[in-house]
């Protein structure tokens, strides 16, 4: 009693001290209009009429007044995008975690089994439940689809492409990233187990689902971070992303992230057995590719201000977006406001975790004309995210080949600026367009 | 001084240790024994993963011509009827299978014809999970044969006539079959492009 009396008081006087600190910043952003007086009696009342619960949910879901949702990249695709506009911070909650390709299946985890056999000594089944017990780890990583801004693709551009700005957000241009935290057991501790025999270089892995979508990757990564995750962001995966169990290779195209894991196969050579995608990531005109690449390059977005919002007046704006490389972790993110004329260091959110989203921030003062606004990062290598124009030139593209019909490419990660005009309205100025 | 004294204590023990380390190494054994071992039979049926040299294709063949009639019934829906592609319609729009010439598009990036006779055999056309999970897709070995015909003659690779069968599938000559014939990692950035 006498403890619980104390505990109430030290809450109410931090209460209060928090309400004291709460309005200072408030006052300064003018913002709300809080008084002290409303605060603390908000925290002296038991239990506040207006917060008595209608009805406890046994799983929660957001305010009725929150509206964000997923959507499709374009009425063609199979797919749902990430609204990276409308989040916070550098984890992606699970129902707007980006999905693409087969539908989602529910599977039961009492029949799933996991195989794994190949060059190895011990083939091995596993359970859902037994690869639970086996030593896992958590590590944050984001995955994202190699073709994640890609320009155009033939149906995209049958209804304009990025040509058209009218209704188009981040989903669409970048939508195809999202971050969790993944909880599972490394690819290298299972190989261990089945002991992979000498001459094994690559691992196939295998999905479920109606294309029966399989991809495989070297040795040398699935004995690095690779995991066979059961986790998201505390809680089982969601069957969108592969519940009972998925393949997770950070930093790598997501094509390769396998859901809905049915077979690993050790072997002394790639299995070319995509899904409809030869293990090619590149495509180029001559009909030559970038063969054997799988790591997504540095890569950056201005996540607000950003194409399709609008500023309702000049002043004071914090520039927010996000950063991400499979090559580690982000460094370094620089912004220009004035059209790539001078560069500045964005603040990171810290801590800045390895092939995650990284979050960054800039004060900017709108003085309301038209300008430029971009980002550009750097990963631990010192991999600079390239302009446009010097990501064409390691195509050995012209710069108008993006706006044509076959102008696609996967792992495309050129800066991305937006162009404010007068008006306070965000366009897309990636390519030379016409406002 | 403190430190290079419980060095020298410690080197004994560690000597001693060092050959029963290079024992247990050469062992391998498992080390959490969790799970089962699954019988020869067992993985000959789950595994639905062709070896891309072809050693697993099973006995059958087939032609273009056989190929041309199971196309249009069977995968016409999705691909479209001269394999350019779907034309969006939820859940069929399937990838274009014909054409695109001078890119990698369709079957051009695909390096073995073994990797098409796999996918067909594997995926094609999708079935739920539920039935597709042990028997892969939905066509009969001499029926996968004769759609990978179909499909490499309308993408000008081999002749109309061809029979394609465990021993021929192997041998087609693909496109880009010399690309990449020591699978190596580029990293990013890799040099440009040839």
């Amino acid at each position: 009693m006498k403890a619980k009396e104390l505990g109430r008081r030290r809450f109410l006087k931090e209460g209060a001290a928090l309400a004291g600190l709460a309005v200072g910043e408030i006052r300064s952003a003018s913002a709300q209009k809080l008084t002290p007086v409303e605060t603390f009696e908000t925290t002296k009342r038991e239990i506040p009429p207006r917060f008595q619960p209608t009805a406890r949910r046994l799983y929660g879901t957001p305010s009725p007044f929150e509206t964000v949702k997923r959507q499709p990249k374009t009425p063609a695709t199979i797919g749902w995008m990430t609204p990276l506009q409308d989040l916070t911070g550098v984890i992606t909650p699970n129902g707007l975690h980006f999905e693409i390709g087969m539908p989602a299946v529910d599977i039961d985890p009492r029949q799933h089994r996991l195989l794994i056999h190949g060059l190895v000594d011990r083939p091995l089944v596993l359970t859902p439940e037994e690869l639970k017990h086996l030593p896992s780890v958590t590590r944050i990583h984001f995955v994202e689809c190699g073709g994640n801004g890609s320009p155009t693709g033939q149906a995209f551009m049958r209804n304009g492409g990025f040509m058209k700005n009218e209704g188009l957000t981040l989903i669409h241009t970048h939508g195809s990233t999202s971050c969790a935290e993944w909880t599972g057991v490394l690819l290298s501790t299972l190989l261990k187990e089945v002991g992979v025999r000498s001459g094994a270089s690559w691992v196939t892995s295998e999905s479920v689902d109606a294309s029966k979508h399989a991809r495989s990757i070297p040795m040398e990564k699935a004995m690095d971070d690779v995991m066979v995750a059961y986790g998201q962001n505390g809680e089982a995966i969601r069957p969108e992303q592969g519940y009972p169990m998925r393949l997770l290779v950070p930093g790598w195209d997501g094509n390769v992230n396998v859901k809905w894991l049915r077979q690993i196969r050790v072997a002394d050579r790639p299995y070319e057995t995509s899904g409809g995608k030869p293990e090619t990531p590149g495509l180029k005109p001559d009909s030559k590719g970038r063969w054997w690449q799988y790591q997504l390059g540095p890569k950056s977005v201005i996540t607000f201000p950003s194409i399709g919002q609008h500023l309702s007046s000049p002043g004071f704006y914090e520039i927010i977006g996000l950063a991400w490389s499979g090559g580690g972790a982000i460094r370094r993110v620089e912004v220009s406001t004035d059209g790539g004329r001078s560069w500045k260091d964005a603040r990171l959110d810290e801590p800045v975790h390895r092939k995650a989203h990284t979050r960054f921030r800039f004060p900017w003062t709108w003085d309301g004309k038209e300008t430029v606004i971009a980002s550009r990062c750097t990963d631990e290598r010192g991999d600079v995210q390239p302009s446009l124009e010097e990501f064409s030139k390691l195509w050995r593209v012209p710069l108008d080949y993006w706006l044509t019909a076959a102008g696609r490419t996967d792992y495309f990660n050129p800066i991305n600026p937006w162009r404010i005009t007068p008006e306070g309205r965000v366009r897309n100025a990636l390519y030379p367009l016409p406002l | 001084m403190r430190c290079i004294h419980s060095h020298s204590n410690l080197l004994v023990p560690l000597m001693a240790l060092v050959p029963l380390c290079g024992i247990a190494a050469l062992a391998q054994g498992p080390t959490y024994n969790r799970g089962r071992t699954p019988s020869a039979e067992e993985i000959r049926v789950w595994n639905l993963i062709l070896d891309p040299a072809g050693k697993e294709l099973p006995p059958g063949s087939g032609t273009a011509q056989r190929g041309a009639a199971i196309y249009a019934q069977k995968c016409a829906a999705c691909h479209g009827p001269d394999g350019a592609g779907g034309v969006g319609r939820e859940g069929r729009d399937g990838p274009r299978l014909v054409g695109a010439k001078g890119t990698l598009q369709g079957l051009r990036g695909w390096r073995f014809a073994t990797s098409l006779w796999d996918f067909i055999n594997r995926a094609m056309p999708p079935m739920p999970p539920e039935m597709s999970m042990r028997q892969g897709g939905s066509l009969s070995a001499d029926e996968v044969y004769a759609v990978t015909a179909f499909l490499l003659y309308r993408n000008g690779i081999i002749q109309e006539g061809d029979v394609l069968d465990a021993q021929s599938v192997p041998k087609v000559p693909m496109p880009n079959q010399d690309e990449g014939d020591r699978p190596h990692l580029r990293e990013y950035p890799a040099a440009p492009l040839h």
